[in-house]
């Protein structure tokens, strides 16, 4: 997923000369490619990213398209006052980058986890938050938010995941996916749980619709919608607390379709994630979501 | 108006705008009062009719609790009108206690200690990028360089020869709880910045020649220049000066008009 960012990023800024891409010292042999073409427009900060998150928010000031790239929790809750206050109070164009969702850097340990950063950046005013499937959704999210002038939150896992979408016809901000049709039961899906839940649906046949979301913020009711309409349960999983994570926001959501007159109720939910707690164990990916009990 | 006099009309109006609203922080407004009349008195490049002026140099106040000195300070130069500043405080008024970027003139919200520092550094590194001639100014309290936030900026800042930044530390030597020293000591600060690679300069910071000459001094550097103001907490109001408790207090009717009256003198 970061190799597809890098280089839809350098993409993007062939065309806009106004994209700054900001590190705090991360990066090596990922940021290259941007590094190389557009050593006027990259900036490596130092392990500083207090300090990065106000540079960003002072280059936006000046008109820059800034990115700032870093992993884990390094970007987000490191500095999560400069992002609220420096960037979303004042509105500024900064996307910030993060690699390394939920499990990625398993064994690194919890410091390396990212799996409190939806809920935290979802609360803040004016930012967009988008944690992508496949490599696919997170290259059309980062022209995405390469055109969209304001904060945004670009919530990518590691490198090496797989395609599951062939092709995607449009994918817009606030859109989510219809992966596959099926019946009874729908899955929904927030980051790289969408390849996971792809296979058990294939693998096992019960008819279990699955629909990717890659945006957290704004969340797409009319697809949720249709979805109430169309099954009776709903299961949402994602590598992240269940506290204030994904499955709270298609709970709220659908709350808020209810009580706005535009369903009389929703399906039962079901939502998978992290049960509050930490993981202080070595393992792959895989192992430490099989601990934090991450299956359907 | 010369320097000495828009110092006063300042201190005045910071005094009636505290009063008025039964306003915190007139200490930390007044110790920073004469540098904001060097800078506003025709040295910063900045057009009040035009506050979004493209050329024009960025001051950033780091220390958004000393709101009333800079929004006196604008609206004296003409940023908004005095009616306007003495809405202050009230209902659905935009000039909040903490210094807000909806107010003309201003650049950068702050009211969270250590955050303008940062900020200052990417607009200075975006003028060097941009071969650009601005210059940015940023305001600090002596208590907020205890933010480690601060240091990033400060180790930043001359590694990427920002010549364009010009930090300037109101060092007032009282912090919320209590005095710099016995809180979290800075000295010696002066040596500090110089020793991260900063042209540092001590000054009297109620002395206007002393500022004058060390802003201009600032913009013949070659790296960036840490102004270290000394200061009093208070200054110009003798029951004022060097009181921790008028970080908080807001005078009474009598306390108002003997700081008025001292002003005038």
């Amino acid at each position: 997923m970061r190799t597809a960012f890098i280089q839809q990023l350098v993409e993007e800024a062939r065309k806009d000369e106004k994209v700054f891409l900001l590190t705090g010292d991360l990066g090596f042999s990922v940021l290259e490619p941007f590094i190389n073409e557009f050593p006027e427009r990259y900036l490596n900060v130092g392990v500083a990213e207090q300090n990065m998150t106000g540079i960003a928010a002072g280059l936006a000031m000046d008109g820059w398209n800034v990115f700032t790239y870093s992993i884990a929790n390094f970007p987000t809750l490191r500095c999560i006052e400069q992002i609220r206050y420096d960037v979303c109070y004042h509105n500024l164009n900064v996307k910030v980058v993060s690699v390394g969702a939920g499990y990625a850097y398993a064994s690194l340990g919890a410091s390396h986890h990212a799996t409190e950063d939806i809920g935290m950046m979802r609360t803040i005013p004016n930012m967009i938050v988008a944690s992508p499937g496949d490599p696919l959704e997170a290259r059309i999210i980062t022209t995405k938010f390469v055109e969209h002038n304001g904060p945004c939150y670009l919530r990518l896992g590691k490198a090496g995941e797989p395609l599951v979408h062939d092709k995607i016809d449009t994918l817009n901000i606030g859109d989510g996916l219809e992966v596959l049709k099926g019946k009874g039961t729908a899955v929904l899906t927030c980051g790289a749980m969408l390849k996971y839940a792809a296979d058990f649906i294939k693998a096992n046949e019960q008819g279990f619709g699955l629909y990717s979301v890659p945006f957290i913020k704004p969340i797409d009711s009319a697809l949720l919608k249709k979805i109430a309409l169309e099954y009776n349960n709903i299961i949402t999983i994602e590598e992240h607390q269940l506290s204030g994570g994904f499955g709270s926001v298609v709970l709220e959501a659908y709350n808020d379709l209810v009580q706005g007159g535009e369903l009389e109720s929703f399906p039962k939910i079901k939502r998978i994630g992290i049960p509050d707690k930490f993981i202080s164990v070595a393992g792959s990916q895989e192992h430490l979501r099989g601990l934090a009990g991450l299956n359907l | 108006m010369d320097s000495i006099s828009f110092a006063k009309e300042i201190r005045k109006t910071i005094l009636k705008l505290v009063y008025k609203a039964k306003a915190s922080h007139v200490g930390g407004a007044l110790s920073m009062t004469d540098i904001l009349a060097v800078l506003y008195n025709g040295y910063i490049k900045v057009r009040p009719a035009e506050p979004k002026w493209e050329e024009r140099d960025m001051f950033l106040l780091s220390k958004g609790h000393a709101c009333t000195g800079l929004y006196s300070t604008l609206a004296l130069s003409g940023f908004f009108t005095l009616d306007e500043l003495f809405t202050y405080s009230q209902n659905d008024s935009r000039l909040l206690s903490h210094t807000s970027h909806k107010v003309p003139g201003v650049e950068l919200s702050t009211g969270s200690l250590g955050h303008a520092f940062s900020v200052g550094c990417g607009l200075a590194l975006s003028f060097k990028r941009k071969k650009n001639t601005r210059k940015v100014y940023v305001m600090l309290s002596d208590g907020e360089l205890d933010e480690g936030s601060n240091w990033e900026a400060i180790l930043f800042a001359p590694h990427h020869k920002l010549d364009n930044l010009v930090a300037i530390v109101d060092y007032n030597k009282i912090q919320s709880f209590g005095s710099v020293e016995e809180v979290l000591n800075l000295e010696p600060l002066a040596k500090k910045f110089d020793s991260f690679g900063w042209n540092a300069v001590e000054i009297d910071g109620h002395d206007h020649a002393a500022i004058e000459n060390a802003l201009r001094a600032a913009s013949e550097s070659k790296i960036p220049t840490a102004i270290i103001a000394h200061t009093v907490k208070g200054k110009g109001v003798d029951f004022m000066e060097h009181e921790l408790l008028w970080h908080y207090k807001s005078p009474t009717e009598e306390q108002f008009e003997a700081a008025i009256k001292q002003i005038d003198q």
